[in-house]
């Protein structure tokens, strides 16, 4: 599996990069880049490229919240049934497996707080391997994958300088 | 009344680089690629470094040549990044930027009458230093088939028996050149055979692409007759906080230190924390940004050469030097339609010195998609221009 971490990198922080552009910045040629994003893909070390929106600046009603989720773990398969059980549900956008007092971090969005303790008595309550659930709701975001949410940086030089 | 000038001040011309900027400054909504310093915040550990030494209270004079413990960061980062090694307590001194430190190393060593050679195009205070210490500036006109570098060749031809002092810019503000190794040994050699001091402008040093920074210090022979300037500015995007210092022989550093004091005292001591810190922690932050300036140095030229301008490819600082010599107008008529035109605002190399005459200096401390539309209407420009020649 060829890892390009260069390539890589530079997506990190920009995906809306072409494969030209890429190219250009990293010396190299295009279609060598366009192979290695290909196997990358294929590999799933580029699992997708969404895009950074700050949601509070539209009309969307969106609540976001942080379960703990404490679980006993199955035979011969430890956290990773319960894990995947829990993250096909459409409403759940990330699990983490954690050390500390409780085992999943389960972070889920609803249109409405009831729609998220909806989901959490209903769906993820039951479940046989969950012994207890605790639920932080969101109230504001400021900085998400590496990016500040709330205030525009200006670039505030002189428009020349030696 | 009688005149209250002194007619040496009075005769410095007002840097190049001053009358476009009030041109530019008019221009309400122009973009710009004619900057000279980080587009990069200081990182946030530097930052809370220095509130952290207001908070603590220490708001007081530091001693002349500049914290202790800040000079022996500086010992350190020089010999482990440079391979040259300085006395923390009498061959270092902390300067308010780098271009303190030029001034105070002219001063310290050029007589009147003294002649001092400065390559060109190059930063614009090197000249009216020497011409305030009644110094003669001689200066060499770097050749683009040279890749703006300094040859051995030039500076023998330059060479009087009055040059005292040669100054050397590199990594080259607005050229982008570089010297390696062996271009230093070159000029290495006459400034011995020729007794000459070097001063060693080294503010982009750690800014150098595919190849790392050689200070002319560190050649055999050579540590004795240079005074090393470097400082926070570029490599730490620490442009605002004015920090620098010079390295050299404490014979020559103790004098620099005296006007220093005078005029000066010390560098301010908030600063001079941080820096601390940025020394001690910072190579990280150096290392991403230097590669963000890697990404787009080959993105600009890419873009550069794809419109038919002619760019040798520069290997340090963040400057792109491209040639626009085919147009048939000086650097100056072009970058003042350009910005008429187009609403960008880019330095003509004249701004540099009369060498730098048929090119423009394109920084690239810039967010790539700044980049991509400020040579968007550069292309859109040059297109242009060459339709209405045809």
């Amino acid at each position: 599996m060829a890892v390009d971490m260069r390539i890589l990198e530079s997506l990190d922080q920009n995906a809306k990069l072409t494969v030209k552009e890429l190219a250009v910045m990293l010396g190299e040629s295009e279609e060598s880049v366009a192979a290695s994003i290909k196997e990358m893909e294929e590999d799933r070390v580029i699992c997708g490229y969404p895009t950074l929106i700050n949601w509070d600046k539209t009309d969307r009603q969106l609540v976001t919240a942080m379960i703990e989720v404490k679980v006993t773990p199955q035979r011969g398969q430890g956290f990773d049934k319960i894990a995947e059980r829990i993250y096909q549900f459409e409403e759940v956008d990330a699990v983490f497996l954690m050390s500390g007092g409780f085992d999943l971090c389960v972070m889920i969005h609803g249109k409405t707080l009831q729609s998220v303790a909806e989901f959490v008595s209903s769906k993820l309550s039951p479940m046989d391997s969950v012994l207890s659930t605790s639920t932080h709701f969101v109230l504001k975001k400021y900085k998400e994958h590496g990016l500040p949410l709330v205030q525009k940086i200006e670039d505030e030089r002189m428009l020349i300088t030696p | 009344m009688r005149n209250p000038l002194n007619p040496a001040v009075v005769g410095i011309k007002p840097s190049g680089i001053r009358k476009f900027f009030d041109i530019v400054t008019e221009m309400k909504d122009a973009i710009s690629l004619g900057v000279g310093e980080p587009d990069f915040a200081t990182p946030w550990h530097i930052r809370e470094e220095g509130i952290y030494s207001l908070e603590k209270a220490r708001t007081h004079y530091t001693s002349n040549s500049g914290l202790i413990e800040l000079r022996r960061e500086i010992s350190s980062f020089v010999e482990r990044h440079y391979d040259v090694h300085y006395e923390s307590k009498n061959e270092i001194l902390v300067t308010v930027g780098g271009s303190e430190a030029i001034d105070l190393a002219i001063r310290a060593m050029v007589c009147p009458g003294d002649e001092v050679i400065i390559p060109q195009p190059c930063y614009v205070s090197y000249e009216p230093c020497v011409i305030l210490t009644q110094g003669v500036p001689v200066t060499i006109p770097l050749q683009e088939k040279n890749e703006f570098r300094l040859t051995a060749q030039e500076l023998r031809d330059a060479i009087t028996e009055k040059t005292k002092m040669l100054v050397l810019p590199f990594p080259n503000n607005p050229t982008g050149a570089i010297m390696t190794r062996e271009d230093l040994e070159a000029i290495a050699e006459v400034c011995i055979e020729k007794d000459i001091v070097v001063v060693s402008d080294e503010i982009y040093s750690e800014l150098t692409y595919g190849t790392k920074h050689v200070s002319i210090a560190s050649l055999p022979g050579m540590w004795e007759r240079t005074i090393l300037i470097n400082g926070f500015s570029k490599g730490h995007a620490m442009t605002g906080w004015r920090l620098g210092y010079a390295c050299g022989p404490a014979e020559i550093i103790q004098q620099m230190m005296k006007i220093h004091q005078f005029a000066i005292m010390c560098a301010p001591t908030a600063s001079q924390y941080a820096a601390i810190d940025a020394l001690k922690n910072g190579d990280e932050d150096v290392a991403m940004m230097r590669d963000a300036y890697d990404k787009r140095r080959r993105y600009v030229l890419h873009e550069l050469r794809d419109m038919g301008l002619s760019c040798f490819e520069p290997y340090g600082a963040f400057y792109v030097f491209p040639c626009i010599a085919e147009f048939g107008m000086s650097s100056e008529e072009f970058a003042t339609k350009l910005l008429q035109e187009e609403k960008v605002a880019i330095v003509p190399g004249t701004a540099f010195g009369d060498s730098g005459e048929g090119f423009l200096r394109i920084s690239y401390a810039y967010s790539l998609e700044s980049l991509k539309e400020a040579l968007g209407r550069l292309r859109r420009f040059v297109v242009k221009l060459r339709a209405e020649k045809q």
